[in-house]
């Protein structure tokens, strides 16, 4: 029996075990019955029955950095994640944003300015009008910069969860994966590495509507793999879904630059973040099509077959790498560069 | 116990190396690497040091020696590989 | 998609993966019996896990994790100096492997949360930058790592480091976990893989004494799953052929001597002194120390370090009911231990088993047991 924790960590917050463990103690009681996908199945959203249509709602708040690094910021990973977490769950047209930022007292306008039109870009790219917001300002040393807090709403007739995995299923990643995370981590530890380092952040309603289009209802679970990586989305697919899950690890489609940050840093890309990649669970007989689908889209044109689900060991993600395979453990807290 | 990449050697400027990691470059301090390095060579890094440089003849050494290694495993009996080993054994006092 | 240099040289096919596994289950069939093995090596867990290597090996052969890993051997009381210092206003820098460890009660992470300058660092010379941008403050490097990583802390000391820099030492010394093995009066492990990278700094030649003396073969070995596993064939057929000898299966890296300008760097600013490892023992000549030559460089010399404050005695008590030394040296499992998954669990191991993700507590605490993967989602499938 783990002990019941007495101060919040980092790793509550780093989308492993130990934060889900804090949710289920903490915030699950919060939870009440809905019409739909409420708070109890912990998913990336919620879906309120509107008539024949489902009203999906999301909200994220979002503290990264640096705020400023290469290939993105703060603000078009604050439409990005939540316009992402809208479309995880099937609804693709975003109706509309909030916005809702916190700013530390001394924070420049030059940066929050450049902020906001990263938001209005994003927002555009994504076809996702802003309605309301909100500025509140904490005094020095209350806050680190900013904090941005978005919600979206969407009206869908068909909602997927990441709950809908089957044994035979077969699972698809959107585009290469680990750029976000080890983008940021290189820049926040001043590592020296020099290349094309470069987050993926990006709305990917589009692409997940074409998914849709050419899948349908054989499109059966979706998760967007931000913290906690690849392996944190199959580890939540693998146990909501009760299959197993076995990766190829030679499919797994990783830049050469991410993949050499990786080797030398000892991490695995397959635990670090995205921002613009979808996993998405698909009946065997679609996966082809969906693929293709995909691939079709400039988004998507690294898609790939990556694992598929089996009916034994359920809850367990297992790799394959091409020379035996081994369990592949959930993240734990905070991804650090390694020595030994 | 101890990480370590091979890279190739791009540029070298004093005691500072640019490696090519097949993807990232990084520089790399050579004070205590155990043979002069030149570029176009193969080094490995741990924690931002060339420790070794790598020759390339002796990476050819042990895709050889991997193959040896199976051949006296598959042919253990046969007398020819026991003149095999003693190559091995030959090479490995010269190493 | 990548093409680095590795796999351009073929240290990871898997058709070689799988003759060299089929010349294993061989050798361990003209054996005809259990065979144990020893690496003393944490990376060679970390590739045999990464790589997922257990899952080929034959059932025949056990592959036990020894005393290889330095961050997981660096013992409570040592964290708490670095936890003190973070407390006392100095910038303390380290490896990322470093942050989560706990000291008796409390780890850098701990520290660095309730306001510490606590920083991870992938290299040395980022603390001393450090030291130079701030030279009102003062900057301690703690250093983890086996001789390899401690030879990159001896050169940053001999290059004139600023005078607010200074090094909280927690090296290791490889040779002394292979000692600390041998005088095991009881134990079943029949060979040995040795530490390649330590070895690139040391030379192969210095285990040769360890296989005299214990009657064992050693093979040193490189990190890629070929290395891995080739040097294992070569250990089964040195074990079945009863040669007690040291065989270099890592060419390409290690000689008979070593690297003589690593040594000379690495002897000038350190000396080996006795130590007490994480759930072992005291270990003679296991930990790396800072020679009196440079006293204004050591950071317990320097700074007067009360760990009163961050201390749990308590901790020191149940160390005494660890055996971690028995697990590492396969001949107990965690379920024989009264601390485990009760005292000692991830979020506050007792013992170095339980602070690697590789280590064998961890992994049974985690998985429930050691898994065996090898028949799962067969038959193999089509897909990509």
């Amino acid at each position: 029996m783990e002990k019941l924790v007495q101060k919040i960590g980092l790793k509550h917050g780093s989308g492993g075990r130990a934060m889900r463990q804090l949710i289920e103690e903490v915030f699950l009681e919060l939870a009440s019955p809905v019409d739909g996908i409420g708070l109890s199945a912990l998913d990336d959203g919620a879906a309120l029955r509107i008539g024949d249509q489902w009203l999906v709602v999301t909200t994220d708040s979002h503290v990264v950095h640096p705020i400023f690094f290469p290939g993105g910021d703060i603000g078009r990973i604050s439409v990005s994640g939540t316009v992402n977490d809208l479309a995880m769950m099937g609804a693709t047209e975003p109706m509309g944003l909030t916005c809702a930022v916190i700013l530390e007292d001394g924070f420049p306008r030059a940066d929050l300015e450049r902020i906001r039109d990263s938001m209005k870009a994003t927002a555009l790219e994504a076809g996702a009008p802003f309605v309301t917001g909100d500025t509140k300002v904490v005094g020095r040393g209350d806050a680190d910069g900013i904090f941005i807090n978005t919600t979206g709403v969407a009206l869908t007739r068909r909602v997927v969860t990441d709950a809908g995995l089957r044994a035979g299923d077969l699972l698809i990643i959107t585009g290469t994966i680990g750029d976000h995370g080890m983008a940021i981590m290189s820049k926040r530890h001043d590592l020296g590495l020099q290349g094309d380092l470069r987050s993926d952040v990006a709305p990917i309603n589009g692409l997940i509507r074409a998914a849709l289009a050419a899948g349908g209802d054989d499109v059966v679970a979706m998760k967007d793999p931000t913290r906690g990586g690849v392996a944190g989305s199959l580890h939540e697919m693998a146990a909501k879904g009760k299959v197993g899950v076995l990766i190829d690890e030679q499919a797994v489609p990783v830049r050469d630059e991410v993949r050499a940050a990786g080797d030398m840093l000892g991490i695995d890309p397959l635990l670090v973040a995205n921002e613009g990649k979808a996993v998405i669970g698909v009946r065997a007989a679609s996966a082809g099509k969906v693929l293709a689908a995909l691939r079709a889209h400039p988004l998507g044109r690294d898609a790939a077959i990556f694992a598929r689900a089996l009916g034994e060991r359920p809850g367990a993600v297992i790799l394959d790498t091409g020379l035996g395979k081994r369990l592949l453990a959930e993240p734990e807290g905070e991804l650090l560069p390694r020595i030994c | 116990m101890c990480l370590g990449v091979p890279g190739k050697v791009l540029a070298i400027d004093g005691m500072v190396a640019t490696v090519d990691f097949f993807g990232v470059k990084k520089e790399l301090r050579l004070d205590i690497v155990d043979e002069p390095v030149t570029v176009g060579d193969y080094v490995l890094n741990h924690v931002g040091y060339a420790i070794r440089r790598i020759p390339p003849e002796e990476v050819q050494e042990t895709l050889a020696l991997f193959e040896q290694i199976l051949d006296i495993t598959g042919a253990r009996e046969d007398l020819m590989a026991m003149d095999v080993q003693g190559e091995i054994a030959a090479g490995r006092a010269k190493a | 998609m990548a093409k680095d240099l590795t796999q351009e040289l073929k240290f990871r096919d898997p058709a070689k993966a799988r003759a060299l596994a089929e010349a294993m289950q061989r050798n361990l069939d003209a054996i005809g019996r259990e065979v144990s093995v020893m690496h003393v090596c944490g990376s060679h867990e970390q590739a045999i896990a990464r790589f997922g290597l257990r899952a080929v090996l034959p059932r025949q052969l056990q592959l036990i994790m020894g005393p290889g890993c330095p961050v997981c051997v660096t013992d409570g009381p040592e964290v708490d100096e670095a936890v003190a210092l973070a407390g006392m206003g100095v910038h303390v820098c380290t490896y990322g492997d470093m942050l989560r460890l706990p000291g008796t009660s409390r780890s850098l992470a701990d520290a660095q949360a309730d306001g510490g300058k606590v920083h991870v660092v992938y290299s040395v010379d980022q603390a001393v930058e450090l030291a130079r941008a701030h030279p009102a403050e003062e900057v301690v490097f703690f250093a983890s790592g086996f001789e390899t990583t401690a030879v990159a802390t001896a050169a940053a000391a001999l290059a004139q480091p600023p005078k607010n820099f200074s090094i909280l030492s927690v090296h290791k010394y490889v040779p002394a976990a292979m000692d600390l093995v041998a005088q095991s009066k009881q134990t079943k492990i029949e060979g040995f893989i040795a530490a390649g990278h330590a070895a690139i700094i040391t030379g192969w030649a210095i285990f040769e004494p360890f296989a005299q003396k214990t009657n064992t073969p050693v093979v040193v070995a490189g990190f890629e799953p070929l290395d891995v596993l080739a040097s294992i064939v070569k250990l089964t057929d040195l074990i079945r052929e009863r040669k007690a000898e040291v065989f270099n299966a890592y060419p390409r890296c290690v000689t008979r001597e070593g690297s003589q300008p690593a040594q000379r760097v690495l002897w000038k600013v350190f000396e080996a002194r006795s130590g007490k490892w994480r759930g072992i023992a005291e270990v003679p000549e296991g930990n790396l120390d800072l020679r009196p030559e440079f006293a204004h460089l050591d950071a317990r010399k320097r700074f007067r370090i009360d760990t009163g404050a961050v201390r749990d005695e308590a901790a020191s008590g149940l160390e005494a009911e660890c055996i971690c030394g028995t697990i590492m040296m396969g001949l107990a499992s965690p379920h024989d231990c009264t601390l485990f998954g009760k005292a000692c669990v991830p979020e506050s191991p007792v013992g170095a088993c339980m602070v690697s993700s590789e280590g064998t507590c961890r992994i049974w605490h985690t998985y429930g047991g050691a898994p065996d993967l090898r028949g799962v989602g067969l038959p193999a499938s089509s897909e990509g």
